[in-house]
């Protein structure tokens, strides 16, 4: 599960706007394989956490209606230009990911 | 002599997998000391209301136009519904998304640390036509605002 975010964060007038995309299946248990028909598992994310200066910014908590590769943006005060912020995810099933990006 | 060292290996692999697992364990708990955890029964509420006790502590919220949200009047596929909340008001602690004809209506909450800003953005999966409400909690408060997306394919399943 290398490089499954790719985040880009932005300062204007001391608010930050972080962005960033997930690439993850995000099944919610509930679609059937159209060639066995059996359903597919429930793997989705379950919580986003990012970190600004090690505390965290925001924490997303998240059910399996998101969509797949799900993208997520929000906002925050405090940060300067230069500023690392490090997002990372955590599933259902125990997998997980992080990764730093400088606000720009 | 071959088989005992291999036996030896997969002893050892297994160690380290239990150390492994431990640590994560420990991971996972401390950041939920700060912060709600992951909420099993709002995510699996097949009503707004219970979904909402669940999450926030009380399903009664006041609708409020200081709460925007942004998605597509028509939504051709069902399961890519863009979802845009703007809360302008101060103090906002948690945004909640919620589409009440969804088999389990809670899709996300974001929860914002101290220097938080009422905004959110994301994509959601939509059964079938239907509201999409936004949810924030400002204080002991929760305000609400909504938008109705037509959605031509349902994105919940097959």
């Amino acid at each position: 599960m290398a490089n499954t975010i790719r985040i880009r964060a932005k300062v204007t007038d001391g608010i930050t706007e972080v962005k960033a995309l997930i690439t993850h299946p995000m099944d919610n248990g509930l679609a059937k394989d159209k060639k066995t028909g059996k359903l597919i598992p429930a793997h989705f994310i379950k919580e986003v956490v990012c970190k600004w200066k090690d505390k965290p910014v925001m924490t997303a908590y998240w059910s399996g209606a998101v969509s797949r590769n799900p993208y997520i943006a929000f906002k925050f005060k405090g940060a300067s230009k230069g500023d690392k912020v490090e997002l990372s995810w955590s599933d259902n099933k125990g997998e997980s990911d992080s990764k730093t990006a400088t606000i720009g | 002599m071959i088989d005992t060292k291999r036996r030896v290996v997969l002893k050892g692999s297994l160690a380290v997998g239990a150390i492994g697992a431990a640590a994560a364990g420990f991971g996972l708990l401390t950041p939920g000391m700060a912060f709600a955890d992951w909420s099993k029964a709002a995510f699996t509420a097949k009503t707004v209301d219970a979904g909402l006790k669940d999450l926030l502590g009380t399903s009664s919220h006041e609708a409020s136009d200081k709460v925007k949200v942004t998605a597509p009047e028509i939504a051709e596929n069902g399961a890519v519904v863009p979802v845009t909340v703007q809360a302008d008001m101060d103090g906002v602690e948690s945004i909640s998304i919620i589409a009440p004809n969804n088999p389990t209506p809670v899709i996300a909450s974001f929860d914002m640390g101290p220097g938080g800003i009422g905004f959110a953005s994301t994509r959601i999966k939509m059964a079938k036509t239907g509201k999409v409400i936004a949810v924030a909690k400002v204080g002991d408060k929760l305000y609400s605002g909504s938008k109705e997306v037509k959605v031509t394919i349902g994105g919940c399943g097959g």
